[in-house]
């Protein structure tokens, strides 16, 4: 699997408003649904399912990276996107660190080989540094398009 | 002192973020050094007390799963972990 065949370009956000934890959790998913990969009237339901998620165990694994994600009846078809933020949000990381980049994802919730497959694709692209440090200076949507495709190809 | 043993994800969600917490919370309660094996048509290793590495595995439902562990506490930690991915994560 590649990044490309779930992250939604539209739906990257190189510079987050928001810059509490929910409130970006909120941003993205609304992010999601202005580019049509989620129906509008599911946004509430979408993000409070991913807080919840959240609350339960903090998807920020350290490292400034955090990679919020929720299986959901209401998603017809795998979905996800990035976010960076300028001035860090507190997700209650493992390592108590602010997280700087956001990896948002969506799945429907009756395809869980699909997910794990999405979380490995995620997964090893965030456990590389250069990949980290890129995303994190990576200051337009086209930038973070382009550094996609290329841990797509495997550069 | 080593021990090895191996077992089936057969919880329906496979390795997902809240198993592999669990699974790395338990390891890493344990001095051995923990190694996963994942058997299958795509073989790979992990660190058993890397959330990250063991997330990268992403071992779905009925794929076998070989845990080594080396170290004092091998035994223990083999036998637990073992338990654990047998009991579903306390998942269905």
């Amino acid at each position: 699997m590649k990044l490309s065949e779930f992250i939604v370009p539209e739906a990257i956000i190189p510079a987050l408003e928001s810059t509490e934890r929910d409130a970006v959790l909120r941003e993205m998913v609304s992010s999601l649904a202005d580019a049509g990969a989620l129906p509008r009237e599911a946004i509430d339901e979408v993000v409070a399912a991913i807080i919840k998620r959240e609350q339960n165990g903090s998807t920020g694994f350290g490292k400034g990276v955090a990679v919020p994600h929720v299986k959901h009846p209401k998603v017809k078809k795998m979905a996800g996107t990035v976010g960076r933020s300028e001035t860090g949000i507190d997700f209650a990381a493992l390592d108590h660190q602010p997280v700087y980049s956001v990896v948002l994802l969506l799945s429907p919730d009756n395809q869980p080989q699909q997910h794990l497959q999405a979380m490995n694709i995620i997964f090893s692209s965030l456990q590389k540094d250069m990949f980290r440090r890129f995303l994190r200076q990576s200051t337009t949507r086209q930038a973070i398009q382009e550094l996609l495709e290329e841990a797509d190809q495997g550069k | 002192m080593t021990a090895s043993k191996e077992v089936v994800i057969s919880n329906v969600h496979g390795l997902h973020t809240r198993p592999v917490m669990k699974f790395v919370d338990m390891a890493s309660q344990f001095a051995s050094e923990i190694k996963v094996h994942k058997g299958g048509a795509e073989p790979a290793d992990a660190d058993g007390k890397s959330v990250m590495q063991m997330i990268i595995l992403a071992a779905e439902a009925g794929t076998p799963l070989r845990i080594d562990a080396e170290g004092e506490d091998a035994d223990q930690a083999v036998e637990q972990l073992v338990a654990l991915v047998e009991s579903k994560f306390g998942e269905d």
